[in-house]
């Protein structure tokens, strides 16, 4: 009983024990220490086959079907907006930015997108045929069974 | 008159034959010197296209160089690089030599200091960007086609994007290649009020979407 309780206050504090748990869980990024050099991995290249893909759930950002590098989304421009936006859409046939994207964040709906959603790539990501890194179990839920 | 006796005295020197010089020394003298003149003004002014010079004013290097090494112009895959003067000067001689007297300005420019912050720079970036789409506007993007040409494009190697945009808008001569390919080199200034590419163009230009 009095060990138990010594092995839950050392756990507490942060025992050397503590320390040594938390060092053998697996790092999810990067190399352990942290400052040795990692390999660079080849760049996977990028998915532009311009289809709209679907959504895993109704919260998900559309991702970005053709490529985005080099795109320059800066305090003076946006070029994902000089297709995405609403006046341009009529002759770019691009999707146009949801509604949500023009609303501040008590709901109001503004003339034009809304700072906090000016960063495009924040949310909306371009896409690569590869490995995922991480086992991921993620079923959608109408059609999991 | 007592002003111009001495150009006058000059005059008459040149008019006369030569005394001692024999015709091979001048004709021959002449043309060694021409030679060297000609030769010497063209390597000089093949210096001011050289990477060192141009990166020799810190407003190149700190500002439109920086961020030229961000991008595909300066590192791909297959190590062509364009320098400064592959896309800011035109090649062919008389094109260069104007373009060499206007720049005489951007001399003046360094000298006093115009855009001599990071600040000042921005500040005027959008006159100086407005100033190179013009001229690329006006020669049909002539520096980019001296390497880039329509016809070596092999449209099934592009994204079926880029493909359908080259045939629709390019080909047919609708556009050139700075009206949609702005900012590819270096970063862009404020584009409010600038329309995209594919809408810069007076005839289709629909003033009701035009951004303020």
């Amino acid at each position: 009983m009095k060990a138990r309780l010594l092995l839950a206050c050392a756990l507490a504090f942060g025992s050397p024990a503590a320390a040594q748990r938390l060092q053998e869980a697996p790092r999810l990024t990067g190399n352990s220490p942290p400052t040795t050099p990692v390999p660079a991995l080849p760049v996977p290249r990028t998915v532009t086959d311009d289809v709209r893909r679907g959504r895993n759930y109704p919260e998900q950002p559309p991702v970005i079907p053709h490529a985005i590098e080099g795109y320059q989304i800066t305090l003076h421009t946006n070029r994902c907006l000089t297709c995405h936006s609403r006046q341009y859409i009529e002759g770019s046939g691009a999707p146009m930015i949801s509604v949500t994207h023009f609303m501040d964040r008590d709901g109001q709906v503004l003339a034009d997108v809304t700072p906090r959603r000016y960063f495009c790539n924040a949310c909306h990501v371009s896409q690569a045929d590869v490995q995922p890194l991480v086992p991921n179990t993620f079923r959608d839920a109408l059609q999991a069974k | 008159m007592r002003l111009f006796a001495p150009l006058h005295r000059l005059w008459l020197i040149a008019r006369s034959p030569a005394g001692t010089l024999s015709l091979a020394f001048l004709t021959l003298g002449g043309f060694a010197c021409g030679v060297v003149f000609w030769g010497g003004f063209n390597t000089a002014m093949e210096f001011t296209n050289t990477e060192t010079f141009c990166l020799s004013c810190h407003e190149m290097q700190s500002n439109v160089y920086e961020e030229l090494s961000r991008t595909v112009h300066f590192s791909n895959r297959s190590g062509v690089r364009a320098i400064c003067s592959d896309c800011h000067v035109p090649h062919s001689w008389t094109d260069k030599i104007a373009r060499k007297m206007q720049a005489s300005k951007e001399v003046w420019g360094h000298l006093f200091g115009t855009i001599d912050t990071r600040q000042r720079f921005l500040d005027r970036r959008l006159e100086l960007a407005e100033h190179e789409w013009a001229r690329f506007k006006a020669n049909d993007s002539l520096e980019c086609r001296n390497c880039h040409a329509a016809a070596a494009m092999d449209l099934t190697k592009q994204s079926p994007r880029a493909a359908q945009i080259h045939q629709r808008y390019l080909f047919t001569g609708q556009r050139t290649c700075i009206d949609c390919h702005k900012g590819i080199a270096h970063e862009l200034p404020d584009m409010a009020g600038v329309l995209p590419g594919w809408r810069d163009n007076p005839e289709t230009e629909d003033t009701q979407h035009r951004v303020q």
